[in-house]
């Protein structure tokens, strides 16, 4: 019998893995995408261990509704940085600072 | 009679407001023509309302015709206060405008060579001109006829600005503008203590009805105000009314504003700075005399002014060349024995000698205008000379305006000066004896002043250019005319005038006389009939000084002249240091113009420098915009724009508000 705790506990180390991902990767904004893909996937086990171990079936119903938004974001994203990287020629996130002060 | 005192007022309103602004569609003539025809309705209702007065002991009429607003109690309303006191004054001020309108059809026939070609400005300059002067007539009516203290100031000030517009009529003449400034800045000065007067009596009395506070002052004779020291309420309101006074009647030391405002058109000269507006003041006090009997020390203050003024303004007079400026000087030392018989308690002699000299001065002003017009606008008398046999009619009444002035015997001049001048010598005010000395002494210096500008424009050897002496002949009968009609008041006024209002009394209940500090008692326990007063007017000193003035600006400046030419030169030379002061007017506008004028300009300095400059702009403007940005500056290196900082940022936020949720 698999713990509630074990859940968890996958599921914080797939979001520290995908924070650190983000922190660490200065180059590719691809992988940051995927990193906020991780981060979803993460709060998505958190949902249904949940859902599971209190017999609440609402929480697996949300599940669908963060797929549905992630699934959206990866392809509003993915479009976006196509057409960053038409303007600018590049996705190297260091040098994607134009917000700098 | 309160229709007729409505239509008196604003005829001359209508006058003026048709004339200002339809100038342009009515027309040059249009506009004469409905600006007097609005001061005839005045003066002849005027003259309707005095002669009721005289002769059918009309009742006082005493009311408000329109309230425009209340306020705290004090209630703000535009009312005539019409007794025998303001009768007098309303046809006196209605007939002398009447003759300046007249008189200004002629004096401006060619206004439009005194305005440069095309000039925006000069445009229906005629009519403009028509309509201040009425406008003017209607300022001055609402001041003489008011009951109230609130409209008595709207007069005031109305006479004020519109002495403004017409001192500076010809404003693309430098001098004008500045002389206008100059009389309205000086007039502020007055009127800032007259403003503090009657906020001092609506704060006291709680009314600015003349009759409520009138009726009141006697019970607040005790009262004391703590201002630079414990000082009588009384006299408080007294001294600052009078300070007021002092800046519309020009004494001294506010008097530096009559002399220059001669830049304005001669008419104006004639009718606002001779006859009329100068004497709102005299009438003012006269008409406050209830106040005024209450304190001594505003008595005995008003006339030490007065007197001063009456003696040292006439000894500038003696210097002056410009024909109008000796007028405009005479007028300060007539005023100054105004004020003199105010302050000696002798109101009705002050209203007398008003009287006589607004008919008197007027009638030198416009001759001195006529002469003016002849001499094509060219006022200096080292010019002029043996002007007689050009101009006949304006040199007999110029000499008969002369003769009043220095109250020749049987003048109108002379009864009211001698009346004057006797008052303050029987007056027990505290300064009668030196005030006596310095207005008798003045006799001689007014005859001295008024001879020479005489002998020197109308007796010797002519001094114009031939150009000009070609050109020389009498002026229109429209200036001659209104020369005529005031010369006849000039000379006879006094002879039936006298005996009424020194003697009977006639003034009565208008105005209000301590018995023991009545100085007019003694001549009218004495009164024998006019002729009696003329012979003993001349064994007295006034006469005799007044003669001896007479001769000697005869031997300087025209007998004289044939032996020892240049005479007045050399006599000039003798007074060295004396002239110089003279000529400086005794350094009156160099004062002003060092304290005043630079104290302002240093003041202005160091704030603009100090407090608008380096505080406002510097401190408070670019100092607030510095800091914001020194802030911003320094906050900036947060927005590093890379997205790693920022998630640091969240993660790390999202741990320290987890850390405090947890611990507390």
């Amino acid at each position: 019998m698999v713990a509630l705790s074990d859940y968890l506990l996958l599921a914080g180390v797939l979001f520290i893995v995908a924070i650190t991902g983000m922190f660490i990767n200065r180059k590719n904004i691809i992988i940051l995408l995927m990193c906020i893909e991780l981060m979803l996937l993460a709060v998505n086990i958190n949902f249904v261990a949940f859902s599971h171990y209190s017999g609440d079936v609402s929480g697996q119903i949300f599940v669908f509704f963060v797929l549905t938004v992630a699934a959206a974001e990866a392809a509003i994203g993915l479009a976006i940085l196509i057409v960053l990287f038409r303007t600018r020629t590049t996705i190297n996130v260091d040098d994607l600072c134009a917000l700098k002060g | 009679m309160e229709a007729a005192y409505l239509v008196i007022v604003l005829a001359p309103l209508i006058g003026a407001i048709i004339a200002g602004i339809f100038g342009g569609i009515i027309g040059r003539s249009g506009s004469h023509w409905v600006t007097i025809i609005g001061v005839s309705i005045s003066s002849v209702l005027s003259f309707f309302v005095l002669a009721r007065f005289v002769w059918y002991e009309e009742p006082v009429f005493n009311g408000s015709v329109y309230t425009w607003m209340v306020s705290d109690g004090i209630r703000f309303e535009i009312g005539f206060l019409v007794d025998r006191l303001t009768s007098l004054m309303m046809a006196t001020v209605a007939f002398v405008s009447l003759m300046v309108h007249v008189y200004t059809i002629g004096y401006m026939a060619d206004d439009e060579h005194n305005w440069p070609r095309n000039s925006l400005a000069g445009r229906n300059s005629y009519q403009r001109f028509f309509s201040y002067i009425s406008l003017f007539t209607f300022s001055m009516l609402m001041l003489v006829m008011s009951n109230n203290f609130f409209q008595l100031f709207f007069g005031w000030e109305a006479v004020g600005l519109v002495s403004y517009l017409l001192i500076g009529f010809w404003a693309n003449r430098e001098s004008a503008v500045s002389a206008n400034l100059k009389a309205f800045l000086v007039n502020r000065v007055g009127d800032f203590g007259f403003i503090l007067g009657i906020a001092a009596i609506a704060v006291y009395f709680n009314s600015l009805d003349y009759g409520e506070v009138f009726a009141k002052a006697r019970d607040l004779t005790d009262v004391k105000i703590d201002f630079i020291g414990d000082v009588s309420l009384i006299t408080f309101v007294c001294i600052f009314l009078f300070i007021g006074a002092m800046g519309k009647s020009a004494q001294m030391p506010l008097h530096v504003w009559l002399p220059d405002s001669m830049e304005g058109p001669t008419p104006i000269s004639a009718l606002i700075h001779a006859a009329t507006m100068v004497t709102a003041g005299v009438f003012m006090v006269a008409r406050m005399s209830p106040l005024y009997e209450l304190s001594s020390t505003a008595l005995s203050f008003v006339l030490i002014v007065g007197a001063s003024t009456a003696f040292f303004m006439g000894l500038v007079g003696l210097v002056q060349n410009d024909i109008k400026r000796v007028v405009a000087y005479s007028t300060l030392s007539q005023l100054g024995y105004m004020v003199a018989a105010l302050g000696a308690s002798a109101y009705a002699a002050a209203i007398f000698h008003l009287m006589t000299h607004a008919f008197f001065k007027a009638l030198l002003f416009l001759a001195a205008g006529s002469v003016i017009i002849a001499m094509h606008h060219d006022q200096d008398i080292r010019n002029m000379g043996g002007l007689r046999r050009y101009m006949p009619i304006t040199w007999v009444t110029a000499l008969i305006g002369s003769l009043a002035l220095i109250a020749f015997p049987g003048f109108s001049g002379f009864f009211s000066k001698d009346a004057i001048i006797e008052a303050v010598g029987h007056s027990h005010t505290f300064g009668a004896n030196i005030s006596w000395v310095l207005l008798t002494f003045g006799t001689f210096v007014t005859s001295l002043y008024s001879f020479r500008m005489y002998f020197l424009v109308f007796h010797g050897k002519p001094r114009m250019d031939d150009h000009t002496r070609h050109h020389l002949h009498e002026t229109p009968w429209v200036v001659t005319a209104p020369l005529l009609a005031l010369a006849v008041p000039s000379a006879f006024i006094g002879w039936y005038a006298v005996e009424p209002l020194l003697v009977d009394n006639w003034l009565g209940q208008s105005i209000y006389v301590d018995s023991h500090r009545d100085a007019l008692v003694y001549l009218a326990s004495h009164w024998d009939g006019q002729a009696a007063f003329i012979e003993h007017g001349i064994y007295g000193w006034p006469f005799l000084f007044a003669m001896s003035g007479f001769i000697l600006a005869a031997i300087i400046w025209w007998g004289g002249q044939k032996v020892i030419p240049n005479i007045d030169f050399k006599i000039q030379k003798l007074g060295g240091p004396l002239t110089n002061l003279l000529d400086r007017k005794y350094g009156f506008d160099e004062f002003n113009q060092r304290v005043f004028a630079s104290g302002a300009l240093n003041l202005g300095r160091v704030l603009w420098n100090n407090g608008d400059r380096v505080f406002i702009d510097g401190a408070m403007v670019n100092g607030s915009a510095r800091v914001v940005g020194w802030i911003a500056d320094h906050l900036r290196w947060l927005q590093s724009g890379l997205l790693y900082h920022y998630a640091i940022a969240m993660v790390l936020g999202l741990v320290i508000l987890l850390t405090v949720y947890m611990a507390f």
